[in-house]
């Protein structure tokens, strides 16, 4: 059984002219356990609605999706918000860092609400991505590749089944981006999680042997609006 | 722990807001708690002093008016008391003791007050308590120009046995109207927690006769301190003096005329609550004000922590968990601002009527009001909490442009 089913999904979104345009219409879309697969598309084609929808921090219009046996419509939003606790991972683009906590604050936080706050654990990821030595400090205090990298480590600490990972590259410089990049995906292979990763560079996307466009997914008409 | 991190990281965060909100709830907290507790103690410990006394026979007039000149030493005298009636009442049956006073005089604004020594010797300074003098001091002596001094007088004046002074006329004092008669101090009053640590004692028959006053009320006394055989006692002889006399007033029970008093101040009481609780309301409402102000600021940190898992009801938590923090910090310096207040209020107290209120004594309303205030800062936290409860987390994790 794959681990993340898709059926159907719709999600829309009324526009400021009163039109419902719809952003996601995936008629199917299947990853497996450990899998790692890039996702294109051009800005506003509503990639990152699509993984906030499997994240279940959406909820769709209609259709299923199933996340290691779990169907997302059929949970409330309390047990999405369980299942994305302890199941999945997530890396933005601007990293979302809290600023009033610590590097290691911010990996607890990424492992508080799922399994539970593990401080040796927080502090090996960060030694991993090369920030053993900033465990205290706070995200301003940090390069903008060095706070990617806390954000991936925060990702990563719950030992989720599927990390979603919305252009986490787009912040960063070349060197930056490609020394990240390679950090996911490796961080994702030691710990068996899944990979859903969402960019428009084709030098990240050309890294992935398995790669989706959105675009031919869709089937639905997109007018440009970005969610 | 999740939650007292996320909780404490805010408030840091908000660390002047946070200050100022705690310091307004201090400020309500501590303005209740003491409103209440100087009423209480107030009237307990008022009403106390009079517990070596059942009655006092004065001049007529207004009963409270002769409590408090004989017993507490405020107010003017309401007038004279002819000896002869003084004696009628000590040989009453009735009357177990009956000790008389005069005033009229003072020294630098402490009373002065003439009485015999068996006031010393057979009354109680307080209920169970007798009068007791400091070491190397002795009563005066009854026709001799010595005196014996209240503890907080001996302490405020810096008078000791051997020392002398000449008293001033009057209750108040006005340095031009010195005596010539000059007393001895003969004995310090050890300290009894009653008004008469504020009065300077001499003989009944020195200030009668004091330089200067008119001889012919020279015999006369201001009041007559009564102890009864039995509450009977009372009704009889508030039957004679009251309301089939009519030159003197009986005052008794002591208990109810002083109720009087705070009768009378009970508006003010009123008023101290009211200004109290408006406080505590603005108090909440700019615990309400600053969290929900912030909210604004921390949609995006919100937004992030539901990404991460954090339910609704986790968010809705913190919020109403930080405006708890607030209070209880709040609350802390409430009881320091009370501390404060009471040992204030407690030293104007005893300088001005000799009562000693206890500012550590226990009252159940030392911890009901800070709960109270808790509670309410709970409350304020509901609308801001209810806010971040509905905070939509896609819209919010992207950062402002």
């Amino acid at each position: 059984m794959a681990l993340l089913e898709i059926e159907n999904l719709r999600k829309a979104f009324r526009t400021p002219d009163g039109r419902i345009a719809p952003v996601v219409e995936v008629p199917r879309f299947c990853l497996d356990a450990g899998d790692q697969v890039a996702l294109s598309g051009p800005s506003g084609t509503g990639k990152t609605t699509f993984l906030n929808l499997i994240a279940g921090i959406l909820a769709a219009d209609s259709g299923r999706i199933t996340l290691d046996g779990h169907e997302l419509n059929a949970m409330s939003e309390a047990d999405r918000d369980r299942l994305r606790a302890g199941s999945i991972g997530y890396i933005f683009q601007t990293f979302n860092l809290l600023q009033g906590f610590t590097c290691l604050e911010n990996v607890l936080l990424g492992m508080s609400f799922g399994p539970g706050a593990d401080r040796d654990r927080a502090r090996s990821l960060l030694e991993r991505v090369g920030l053993g030595d900033r465990l205290d400090y706070h995200p301003r205090q940090l390069s903008t590749g060095q706070q990617q990298r806390v954000a991936v480590a925060r990702a990563l600490a719950n030992r989720p089944k599927l990390v979603l990972a919305d252009e986490p590259t787009g912040n960063l410089d070349p060197a930056n981006a490609a020394q990240a990049l390679a950090l996911i995906r490796e961080l994702c292979t030691e710990e068996g999680s899944a990979l859903l990763l969402v960019s428009h560079d084709p030098t990240v996307l050309s890294a992935f042997p398995r790669r989706e466009s959105l675009s031919a997914l869709n089937q639905a008409s997109r007018k440009g609006i970005a969610p | 722990m999740t939650l007292w991190l996320l909780v404490r990281r805010s408030l840091r965060q908000h660390l002047l807001s946070t200050v100022v909100t705690a310091l307004s709830l201090a400020l309500a907290g501590g303005l209740l708690m003491s409103v209440w507790v100087v009423k209480r103690q107030a009237r307990a410990t008022f009403t106390g002093q009079t517990g070596a006394w059942d009655a006092v026979l004065g001049a007529r007039g207004a009963k409270l008016q002769l409590v408090l000149n004989a017993l507490f030493h405020l107010e003017a005298s309401p007038g004279n008391v002819a000896f002869s009636d003084f004696q009628t009442l000590s040989s009453n049956r009735a009357v177990a003791l009956a000790i008389p006073i005069a005033v009229g005089d003072n020294y630098l604004g402490y009373r002065i007050v003439g009485t015999q020594t068996n006031l010393f010797t057979e009354a109680e300074a307080s209920p169970g308590r007798r009068f007791r003098l400091a070491s190397g001091g002795r009563w005066f002596e009854d026709g001799y120009r010595e005196a014996v001094v209240g503890s907080f007088v001996a302490q405020r004046l810096g008078l000791k046995p051997g020392d002398t002074f000449k008293p001033y006329h009057g209750l108040n004092f006005n340095p031009k109207e010195q005596h010539d008669d000059e007393y001895v101090v003969t004995g310090i009053l050890e300290p009894s927690n009653t008004p008469t640590d504020r009065v300077l004692w001499i003989p009944l028959a020195g200030l009668q006769n004091m330089s200067g006053h008119a001889a012919a009320t020279a015999s006369d006394v201001s009041a007559v301190l009564v102890k009864l055989r039995s509450p009977v006692a009372g009704q009889q002889l508030d039957l004679l003096y009251n309301k089939q006399g009519d030159r003197l007033t009986f005052a008794w029970p002591l208990g109810t005329v002083l109720a009087q008093l705070f009768d009378k101040m009970g508006w003010f009481d009123q008023v101290l609550e009211l200004v109290a609780y408006l406080v505590a309301l603005v108090a909440a409402g700019s615990v309400l004000a600053s969290l929900y102000n912030s909210l604004s600021a921390r949609r995006r940190d919100l937004a992030i922590l539901r990404a991460l898992g954090a339910r609704r009801m986790t968010v809705f938590a913190s919020i109403i968990l930080e405006a708890v923090s607030v209070a209880a910090l709040g609350m802390v310096l409430a009881w320091v601002l009370y501390g404060v207040i009471l040992q204030t209020v407690a030293a104007v107290i005893r300088a001005q009527t000799g009562v000693v209120l206890d500012p550590w004594a226990w009252d159940p309303v030392l911890v009901i009001a800070p709960a109270g205030m808790v509670l309410l800062g709970a409350l304020a936290g509901v609308l801001p909490a209810l806010k971040a409860y509905s905070n939509p987390v896609a819209e919010n994790l992207v950062p402002e442009s």
